[in-house]
């Protein structure tokens, strides 16, 4: 044990240890997330069916159900894990930095947040239950306890709980903009900067912006429930007896605030994926990135449009008309930038003939869900067209695959591509995941995921909406099944075919649980740089495992990051730290 | 059922869109379906341009920005952009204007978790309500002002009843809680909103019955917040409307 490292201790202030716990955190909250699906999913289609220990599913515990899956996913999985999880691991050494500029601040972050995550999960045992108005917790629903079961403790102590998540990820934010501000090595100039880096960046400027909108939001909707104000509710709002008669507020200023956040939000989750993806193409395409500026600058434009067209989620809300032409015009804008990296993405592997490494192919896996779930985008921005898609299946299936199933495509690449960065820790050797079973990963996710998602186009297609807890034998006004149950009806068998896919998919993910904790302990020993990465998070005085010594070594950057030359006598490649044009690839050092 | 033969099922169902039976619902599934077939087509482009240039033996990178990257963005951009009009068009139609001042004028609230129709009866003016007034159990879900006197001829129905090819204004509303009023059949959706009064206007084409659901999370019952449209001939629902009008008379 290196006596120079900080005590040992799970109140660290070291931010590799930081990252880590940040990842543990994302993975018990995406085993719970992803087990909520599948009750979700069973329900649906056995809907006799009665969970062990708990009995029938009700009406109220399907939406806790989708309430607190989309919570935790969104917050706790697509924010945490490339933010402030791997942005904590890695971003630091990807800027030649040996710590995080607030130390403190950053522990702080991490403690809040998981403060955040118990006080989410604990409202399952409020009486009532958890909230039941969804993620997006639209007032009145989410205003008065009176609405339904779960909207009394359990949707204060949703409120606490992401209020608690915003504060931390506003500090997180901060905590990254500064350090990549303030921080950079010698020679790292803006253009030198890994995409990965302007990925965290963009996402950090979205969060400071969002998170503090959003905590705004938020306490504003506790002073509707607690301190008598009416921000959302107008004047005679009547629920279950119990009528508001001061103030006259608008449940559409919620929406507004909300998607404010909730869209950049999207791209937070996003957009360090994208910044990998490019990175890892071209590390292993052995190429530069394709028109590498002009990455840069989508990144950004990316960024700054996602600000703009947060009424997208609202074209048939009560939204003053011309305003959804307005929102759909920025929406359709940002296709441009989206298909601009793309273009890059299919450049920089263009007769590559790349390593297929497990990172590579997630990668990959990345670009094609990309193109896939992204395509469905220009459709529902278009505000007719949403007059039939929104709030259907389609809706379901479009973000499914362009942020939740490529966002952890990426983790998974990044998880495969860090891993020995990750294991070496406090003298712990580097080690790497078992590529076989990597592969085999790989291609049944690739599988369960498409089987997954695609079909629920169809489902919202046929007219299926969103948030309904039942599908047979809706009754009609008058008794008998209603055209509305027909309606539904008529989804069940595609119903059936996406609750198979989705288990498989969630079964798929034990190859990757088995081979984690296998190689943490008995994976292959990862040389120092394993990849033949060219940025700095793999420079040997920077390696976690580094000598005390190394770190008075002085970092300097000369070029821009992968500069891979393809030459007659065999590639070569130049990492960021070395000040020569040409090296002598070692063979050996070449993994499989 | 094994999942093989649970393919099969899929493949043989109607898992189409559901039949369109309004005037606007015409077009709006010709842009739909026209939306679908261009991303099938950049979806196979995309993946198609991926997989060949995985497959190829290696070569030099690509250089040329402006054939590879600027001028496809060009294409890309001038297909959005025509999609963007041609949607945009669709919507001013249906939504930029109000509805013909002859248009059949209905209410429909939404209340946990049900949808109320009320007609204005043969005074064309609906009855003021109040909040403070809603008794269900007393027959008066609305709160409806019995000392007014528009009031007086209104009737409320638990189904839309609607005649064929003639414009039906709605004036949504909303009691407790945001609900979402569609008939996926008429291609119409928009959400009705407490302390607001949201109009849309469409015209039914085919007789028939048809769905009504709730598409935004209202509470426990959203799934079950459902109603019936019956689409009747013309002739038929002025003789339903005789009926009830008569029934309501004071």
């Amino acid at each position: 044990m290196n006596p120079h490292r900080r005590r040992q201790s799970i109140f660290t202030t070291d931010h590799r240890t930081i990252g880590l716990q940040y990842l543990i955190l994302a993975l018990i909250s995406v085993v719970i997330g992803t087990l909520l699906s599948l009750l979700m999913r069973i329900h649906l289609v056995w809907p006799d069916w009665s969970l062990p220990l708990h009995g029938p599913i009700l009406p109220e515990d399907y939406l806790a159900l989708v309430t607190i899956h989309g919570t935790i996913m969104l917050f706790f999985v697509l924010t945490t894990a490339p933010q402030s999880g791997f942005g904590n691991l890695i971003l630091p050494a990807q800027i030649g930095a040996r710590h995080m500029a607030f130390p403190r601040l950053n522990a702080a972050s991490f403690w809040l947040t998981a403060i955040a995550l118990l006080t989410l999960l604990s409202s399952t045992f409020a009486p009532g239950g958890s909230a039941i108005s969804g993620w997006t917790a639209y007032p009145p629903l989410s205003a008065v306890a009176s609405a339904g079961p779960g909207q009394a403790l359990g949707m204060d102590l949703w409120l606490a709980s992401i209020a608690l998540f915003s504060i931390a990820s506003t500090i997180s934010a901060i905590n990254t903009l500064v350090t990549i501000i303030s921080l950079r090595c010698e020679g790292m100039t803006w253009d030198r900067l890994p995409l990965t880096v302007w990925g965290w960046f963009t996402a950090a400027l979205l969060s400071i912006i969002a998170f503090s909108v959003l905590l705004a939001a938020l306490l504003l909707l506790f002073c509707d429930r607690h301190v008598g104000t009416s921000f959302f509710l107008p004047t005679g709002n009547l629920v279950n007896g119990v009528l508001h008669t001061k103030g006259n507020g608008s449940p559409l200023l919620w929406l507004h605030l909300f998607w404010f956040f909730g869209h950049p939000e999207v791209y937070i989750a996003i957009l360090p994926g994208m910044g990998l993806t490019s990175m890892l193409l071209a590390n292993f395409s052995h190429r530069r990135v394709f028109a590498y500026r002009t990455m840069i600058a989508t990144t950004l434009l990316i960024g700054f449009l996602g600000i703009l067209l947060w009424g997208h989620h609202m074209f048939v809300a009560g939204l003053n008309p011309f305003a959804s032409s307005a929102f759909s015009i920025s929406t359709m804008a940002i296709a441009l930038p989206a298909s601009a990296k793309v273009l890059s993405w299919i450049a920089t592997t263009w007769r590559s003939r790349p390593q297929y490494t497990t990172a590579m192919l997630f990668s990959l896996g990345f670009v094609s869900l990309f193109i896939t779930g992204g395509l469905t985008g220009p459709i529902l921005a278009q505000p007719i067209l949403d007059e039939y898609l929104h709030n259907t299946f389609f809706v379901v299936a479009h973000f499914h695959l362009i942020m939740a199933m490529a966002g952890v495509f990426a983790l998974f690449a990044a998880t495969y591509y860090w891993f020995p960065l990750m294991t070496a820790h406090r003298g712990k050797p580097a080690r790497l995941m078992s590529e076989p079973l990597g592969r085999l990963h790989f291609w049944l996710t690739l599988l369960g995921a498409y089987a997954t998602f695609l079909p629920m186009h169809l489902a919202g297609l046929a007219g299926q909406p969103r948030h309904y807890a039942q599908l047979t034998g809706i009754p009609g006004p008058g008794g008998s099944l209603s055209p509305a149950g027909h309606l539904l009806a008529t989804t069940i068998p595609l119903n059936r075919l996406i609750t198979y896919a989705a288990i498989f998919l969630a079964a798929a993910q034990i190859i990757f649980f088995i081979n984690l904790v296998r190689s943490l302990r008995h994976g292959d020993a990862a040389p120092t740089n394993p990849w033949q990465a060219t940025t700095l998070e793999w420079h040997p005085s920077l390696h976690p495992n580094a000598e005390p010594e190394a770190s008075a070594v002085v970092i300097t950057v000369h070029h821009t990051p992968c500069l891979y030359i393809c030459s007659p006598s065999g590639d070569t490649f130049v990492p960021q730290w070395e000040n020569k044009i040409t090296v002598d690839l070692p063979a050996e050092s070449k993994p499989e | 059922m094994s999942p093989i033969f649970h393919t099969a099922a899929v493949l043989s169902l109607p898992w189409w869109l559901p039949s369109n039976a309004s005037v606007h619902g015409a077009t709006l599934d010709r842009h739909l379906l026209l939306n679908l077939w261009i991303i099938l087509a950049l979806l196979t482009l995309a993946h198609l341009l991926l997989i060949v240039g995985l497959l190829r033996r290696r070569t030099t990178e690509l250089k040329d920005l402006w054939r590879i990257e600027y001028l496809p963005l060009a294409i890309l951009a001038l297909l959005f952009a025509l999609l963007t009009v041609k949607a945009e068009s669709l919507w001013a139609a249906s939504r930029y204007t109000g509805a013909d001042p002859a248009a059949l004028q209905i209410e429909v609230t939404g209340v946990q978790f049900a949808w109320y129709f009320r007609y204005p009866g043969t005074d064309a003016t609906f009855g003021i309500t109040k909040p403070q007034l809603v008794a269900p159990g007393e027959g008066n879900p609305l709160g409806i002002d019995p000392t007014d006197p528009h009031s007086a001829d209104d009737f409320i129905t638990s189904e839309l009843v609607l005649p064929a090819n003639r414009e039906v204004d709605l004036h949504l509303r909303a009691q407790d809680v945001i609900h979402g009023f569609s008939i996926p059949e008429m291609r119409l959706k928009q959400n009705a909103v407490p302390g607001q009064t949201i109009h849309v206007h469409f015209t039914p084409t085919t007789p028939g019955t048809y769905a009504v659901l709730c598409t935004q999370l209202c509470g426990l019952g959203h799934y079950r917040m459902n109603a019936t449209v019956r689409v009747l001939s013309p002739a038929e629902f002025a003789q339903w409307l005789a009926t009830k009008q008569k029934a309501a008379q004071p």
